[in-house]
């Protein structure tokens, strides 16, 4: 693939503007579609949104289920809470938020009245990471990944685009406790729908606790999750350019960890790079160095994430990942500098 | 279960004794406000609650949340003398591997509902199970009612006044819940952390039906939950005047006794005073 082409990938995501929040590719119309889905089967489903409903891609579900929708205001700690009451009553609540609200604002109460019981709250956070760049600073959920993976009972899932988060909402209904569900307002293509390299890249069916190995390579293993599993994939082509063998995986479910796939391509490649819409401490490449590093394999790693620092406000997601060095260019470099 | 106001008396009295017996015991713990509420204790489980220590886990069974978990002591007393688990086994408080922690932790064979200790959330998870009593009679499931314990050092916490819009919003009237005012924090006297009258009319004033009782008079008690039961279309709050530390002469009104066990020398004293009642 030609520096062309990978600009034009790049330029793909880039030029799409966060305006229009019903696009079809945004990752949490994922999650509303899922949720539509999952209901028919579940009929003890119910969702409650603390005014945000919309924007969490809960209004069809109120649309069609208006008894079993609760709108609770503004009370983050309020929903947690009333969540896990109705989990010990035998329903399934979805809880919908801004990541930057759910966990930070109900952390205490997603330990003590949801984890603490394994109530079987679904937690759904949209508007994570780099992925709302107007909002600013402060709506720029850069640590919840490794917040909610510290708590016992909990499981953590990160999308990489709409059609997984779909996939994956359907799928945690089967899973009995608390799941944190990380979403993004910012448009992603459709993994799966790519045809820039199909082959090279594969899609296997995406399952809770398996991570997808996208692309298989020799020479270093490219661990991403969330948008990043597209940038990613980009560089991972730009280095088949350079000669280098790449692969990539998608580590959608952060916890519990896949450590058989995660250990068996550190062996392999014996150099992993993670690439996360995240602080770089305490999240998913956090997670993948616990590992290594106590399977004392020996590997060569490098954790790309923001660097100790919070957000800042910009009219794209693109301006930002550009800024904290979380794009396909970047990651072509840090990947370099590992093998050097 | 029927019970006369006198036999009422008498099982809140052994409660009362086993709570100063196993917060000595376990050399820590909270016997301010355990011994405070044990009348109401007595009143629910042994009056108004539906429940059978035999069948724990029936679907029906009401619902009881003690929001202030840590005073836990006056739900562990209350429930082993209802016959939920052994009395041998109030002196295992607080003890490694014991089914009974230092606050609330979820354990339906025993007839504990949440864990808790984080002041504000029981009351949440209450509302929570009020409503699935609500769905689930929609749905033609058995319904139950759901009692909770809040106290008014706990009400400082904002989730308290958040689940009190919820739930007048959705008209929560199978909730009934029950706030300990006792005028004692950790600190020092309620009035002097954070004043908090008045009281019933900030809750009238949020959508709920609010009766005010003394609760140490069981024909107030039984009068307030069973009228409380009853209102339409509101759920129910009751302020249940009490005196913190009830039934030992030096514990009552202190707040110092809001979390520290009796010693040896307290324990006696405590004990002459309760048994020669």
């Amino acid at each position: 693939m030609s520096k062309l082409m990978t600009k034009k990938a790049e330029l793909k995501q880039t030029t799409k503007q966060p305006n229009n929040s019903t696009t079809e590719t945004s990752i949490r119309d994922g999650f509303g579609r899922g949720l539509l889905k999952v209901a028919k089967l579940y009929p003890e489903i119910v969702a409650l949104s603390a005014d945000l409903t919309e924007s969490v891609r809960m209004q069809d579900f109120e649309k069609k289920y208006p008894e079993h929708f609760f709108q609770v205001g503004i009370a983050e700690q309020n929903m947690a809470g009333i969540a896990a009451g109705l989990a010990l009553s035998g329903y399934i609540p979805f809880i919908g938020s801004f990541a930057c609200f759910q966990p930070y604002r109900n952390l205490d109460q997603m330990r003590t009245s949801i984890c603490m019981m394994n109530a079987n709250v679904k937690i759904i956070s949209s508007h994570a990471g780099l992925s709302y760049a107007a909002d600013g600073i402060q709506v720029q959920a850069l640590e919840d990944v490794g917040i909610m993976r510290m708590l016992p009972n909990m499981t953590v899932i990160v999308p990489a685009d709409a059609e997984q988060a779909e996939v994956l909402t359907q799928e945690m209904v089967k899973l009995e406790g608390p799941v944190y569900l990380r979403l993004g307002r910012e448009q992603a293509s459709v993994l799966s729908a790519r045809k820039v390299d199909s082959k090279a890249e594969k899609f296997p069916a995406i399952e809770i606790g398996k991570a997808q190995m996208i692309r298989e390579g020799l020479d270093i293993t490219i661990i991403a999750c969330g948008y990043m599993v597209a940038k990613a994939l980009d560089a991972a082509m730009e280095l088949s350019n350079q000669g280098i063998s790449a692969q990539v995986i998608n580590l959608h479910t952060i916890k519990p960890l896949d450590t058989h796939t995660i250990l068996t391509a550190a062996k392999k490649t014996g150099h992993v790079l993670t690439v996360e819409d995240h602080q770089a401490a305490g999240g998913m490449g956090s997670a993948v160095a616990e590992l290594l590093v106590q399977a004392k394999d020996d590997v060569k790693m490098k954790i790309l994430g923001v660097g100790d620092q919070f957000g800042q406000t910009a009219k794209t997601s693109a301006e930002l990942w550009e800024a904290y060095g979380l794009t396909s260019k970047n990651i072509v470099n840090e990947a370099q500098k590992l093998l050097s | 279960m029927k019970n006369t106001v006198l036999d009422m008396a008498k099982i809140a009295h052994n409660i009362r004794i086993d709570i100063v017996k196993m917060v000595h015991a376990a050399g820590s713990g909270h016997p301010g406000g355990a011994l405070g509420i044990a009348d109401v204790m007595t009143a629910l489980y042994f009056q108004h609650m539906h429940i059978d220590p035999e069948r724990p886990q029936m679907a029906e069974r009401d619902r009881f949340v003690l929001s202030a978990a840590h005073m836990v002591p006056v739900l562990y007393a209350t429930l082993a003398e209802r016959g939920f688990f052994p009395k041998s086994e109030l002196l295992t408080l607080r003890q490694f591997g014991s089914r009974l922690q230092g606050h609330t932790f979820r354990n339906l064979e025993i007839g504990v509902e949440t864990t808790g200790g984080s002041l504000g959330q029981g009351i949440s998870i209450a509302l929570g199970f009020a409503l699935a009593a609500k769905l689930g009679q929609r749905e033609g499931k058995p319904g139950f009612h759901t009692y909770c314990v809040i106290g008014d050092g706990e009400s400082d916490e904002g989730q308290i006044w958040e689940a009190a819009l919820f739930a007048a919003k959705y008209k929560l009237d199978n909730l009934t819940v029950i706030l300990d005012r006792n005028n004692i924090q950790q600190s020092g006297s309620g009035t002097d952390i954070m004043p908090l009258d008045p009281v019933a009319y900030k809750w009238e004033a949020f959508g709920w039906k609010v009766f005010q009782i003394d609760g140490h008079d069981f024909s107030q008690i039984n009068f307030a939950l069973e009228k409380a039961k009853l209102v339409p279309a509101k759920p129910a709050l009751i302020v249940a005047n009490t005196i913190p530390g009830k039934g030992v002469s030096f514990m009552e009104h202190n707040y110092e006794w809001h979390g520290k066990a009796p010693n040896d020398a307290e324990f006696k004293q405590a004990m002459k005073e309760l048994e020669s009642r």
